[in-house]
């Protein structure tokens, strides 16, 4: 078995992981599984890839950055299109589920989702079509790093930003006010509303680092794989087991079942196949809520 | 003439094997409040079973039993039975939204397995030959729809009629009452988690009924009839008739049918046929919308709120009889 399969893994796992953040903030701040957020996962792509084209068409072909195989637009696309996602998710709460939420009905709110979802991708494949599409057909030269090991300057560096990313969200939700605010307002809801949290401000952070992440995400999956309408609802299930195996409302947690959920899927690669890749976070799934219900980090519910 | 009569047999078949399904939600949603988003993969669980039960030996896969068509059925509300329970155990004593989840997966991976697993399931390819029932009135084409439809419609009330006979029971008391008040129930001595696990079980093998019942109506069965848009139609079906109602599934499941076919055909004849298939994903767009904006102003569905205010009205005029008598 070669060891390549380390870095296959351990890139699946920041996608899994950057989504992953998403879903668990989610659930633990708003108290629902957002079936939609492999489709923000899949808008932020597409809004990046509008915002390259736009800008390739504006200044003409720029060059890629030295051994990378995007250059600066990518990285402006990319941040217009994490602020298109965080909107996008701002704007779907705000005309349906804050609405649905002050129903009290935490299950109604998921099949809005639900249905939410399914509407997006649909939408994204009638502008889209469902043909995958590529932000760059170039194809790089992996440089071998030792123990049969190869890996590309793109790879190298998204897994940087991941690093950077997940450091970022951390640092966030442990040193400042709002992330303890949001802490607070996971562990305990009631308690957090009677010392005086402003819970709408809190909701709306949780749904802009959502948003905003699965955008990058999104991007990652762009450059190394391909652009399709269903490559963030292909993401879902592996999203969901990354969250639950972390322990819900843990977002180092989310990053560790992320990485842990891509290296089984890169290894199962390898030993059996690629055709049961999908399954491999459903054992992982099931697994865990048969022996561990809340997760590596996770704290049982007050 | 004959031809609308035909398409119309044809129509409410199909129609009415979607309210099976429906059905089969609406006791575990409706009744129970388990919320089961990975329903396409118990249907195809049923259809696959009776599929393998029912169809000519065949040298390319496993079995191929030729067995009668009512074992293929009983069989495959058997295994979609047991496949809805063990997910239950797995998963109904944590919070509803892990059953989502779980039940999701569960959708994806019989997906993997029909479509990977060449030599059980004929993989992408699917399964053909299934035997019909009425096969022989194959050559009349509106005879052969009506005595199909009348053996989907004798299934469909069977089974409607057993619900509302389970729904009055006292194991549906008992159902109702862990889905309005968990710790009501559990103090008066009921296990929540077994009498969930049973209604969980048996919507699971109704649903795979519908699976065996479609089946041996197309005749052919592949991976892509079960995809997760098959879930996302019942849930829209139900949410529409109203969920915890037995008749609002079954209306609710021909009305939004009625919507789906009826714009599939408009955008076949408005759209060239290199759009069809973005007109397609809008018609998807339109239904997902469609299901968020009911929820929004009708939560209750058509059925869901009306019989609610009969029971509201009934019980006002019992409350105002009593207080005359005294």
């Amino acid at each position: 078995m070669s060891l390549q399969f380390v870095v296959d893994g351990l890139l699946t796992g920041s996608m899994i992981g950057l989504g992953a953040i998403g879903v668990t903030l989610t659930y633990s701040i708003l108290r629902f599984s957002n079936f939609a957020h492999g489709d923000f996962m899949a808008w932020g792509t597409y809004a990046t890839l509008a915002v390259v084209s736009a800008i390739g068409a504006t200044f003409g072909k720029v060059a890629p950055i030295a051994p990378l195989s995007f250059g600066w637009p990518l990285l402006v696309a990319m941040v217009v299109g994490m602020a298109f996602t965080a909107l996008l998710a701002l704007l779907l709460d705000r005309v349906l589920f804050s609405r649905l939420r002050s129903q009290g009905q935490a299950i109604i709110v998921v099949m809005a989702s639900f249905g939410a979802s399914m509407a997006l991708r649909s939408l994204l494949e009638f502008t889209f079509t469902s043909r995958p599409t590529y932000f760059s057909r170039a194809i790089q030269i992996a440089m071998p790093v030792g123990f049969g090991i190869r890996i590309t300057p793109d790879q190298i560096a998204l897994l940087l930003l991941t690093a950077v990313l997940v450091l970022g969200v951390h640092l966030l939700m442990t040193r400042t006010q709002t992330g303890r605010a949001m802490q607070a307002l996971s562990q305990n809801a009631a308690l957090a509303r009677i010392v005086g949290i402003d819970v709408a401000s809190v909701v709306r952070v949780t749904w802009v680092i959502g948003g905003a992440l699965a955008c990058v995400a999104g991007v990652m999956i762009g450059i190394l794989v391909q652009i399709r309408p269903f490559m963030g609802f292909d993401m879902l299930l592996p999203m969901f087991a990354a969250a639950i195996l972390g322990g819900i409302g843990s977002i180092p947690g989310a990053v560790l079942g992320g990485l842990i959920i891509g290296l089984a899927e890169a290894g199962a690669v390898q030993l059996i196949g690629a055709e049961w890749r999908a399954a491999v976070s459903f054992i992982i799934l099931m697994a865990v809520l048969f022996v561990r219900p809340i997760g590596l980090f996770g704290v049982r519910e007050r | 003439m004959i031809d609308l009569i035909g398409y119309g047999a044809f129509f409410l078949t199909t129609a009415l094997i979607f309210s099976l399904v429906t059905l089969g939600l609406n006791l575990q949603w409706g009744l129970t409040g388990l919320f089961n988003v990975g329903l396409a993969g118990f249907v195809a669980i049923g259809a696959y079973t009776s599929a393998l039960l029912t169809t000519p030996d065949d040298a390319a896969r496993l079995g191929g039993f030729g067995l009668p068509i009512l074992v293929g059925w009983l069989g495959a509300m058997i295994v979609g039975g047991i496949a809805a329970a063990l997910t239950g155990m797995a998963t109904l004593r944590l919070r509803s939204d892990y059953l989502a989840i779980t039940t999701f997966g569960v959708a994806v991976v019989v997906q993997l397995v029909a479509l990977n697993a060449q030599k059980l399931t004929g993989g992408p390819f699917g399964i053909g030959f299934i035997p019909r029932p009425f096969g022989s009135l194959a050559e009349t084409p509106l005879l052969f729809n009506l005595s199909n439809l009348a053996v989907v419609c004798a299934v469909t009330l069977v089974v409607f009629f057993a619900l509302e006979h389970l729904s009055r029971s006292p194991w549906g008391r008992v159902l109702k009452a862990l889905r309005e008040d968990e710790r009501a129930a559990i103090s008066l001595g009921k296990s929540a988690r077994f009498y969930r696990v049973q209604a969980f079980a048996v919507g699971g093998a109704i649903m795979a009924l519908a699976g065996a019942l479609q089946a041996h109506f197309t005749g052919f069965i592949a991976p892509d009839n079960y995809l997760p848009i098959l879930t996302f139609q019942v849930w829209v079906m139900l949410i529409v008739g109203g969920s915890g109602s037995n008749l609002g599934a079954v209306i609710g499941s021909i009305l939004v049918w009625g919507i789906w076919a009826g714009s599939g055909t408009l955008t076949s004849v408005l759209f060239a046929p290199e759009q069809q298939a973005r007109a397609a994903s809008l018609q998807i767009v339109a239904i997902g919308v469609m299901l968020c904006v009911i929820l929004l102003i009708r939560p209750n569905g058509l059925f869901g709120d009306r019989l609610q205010r009969l029971r509201g009205k009934r019980a006002k005029l019992a409350a105002g009889e009593s207080g005359s008598d005294s």
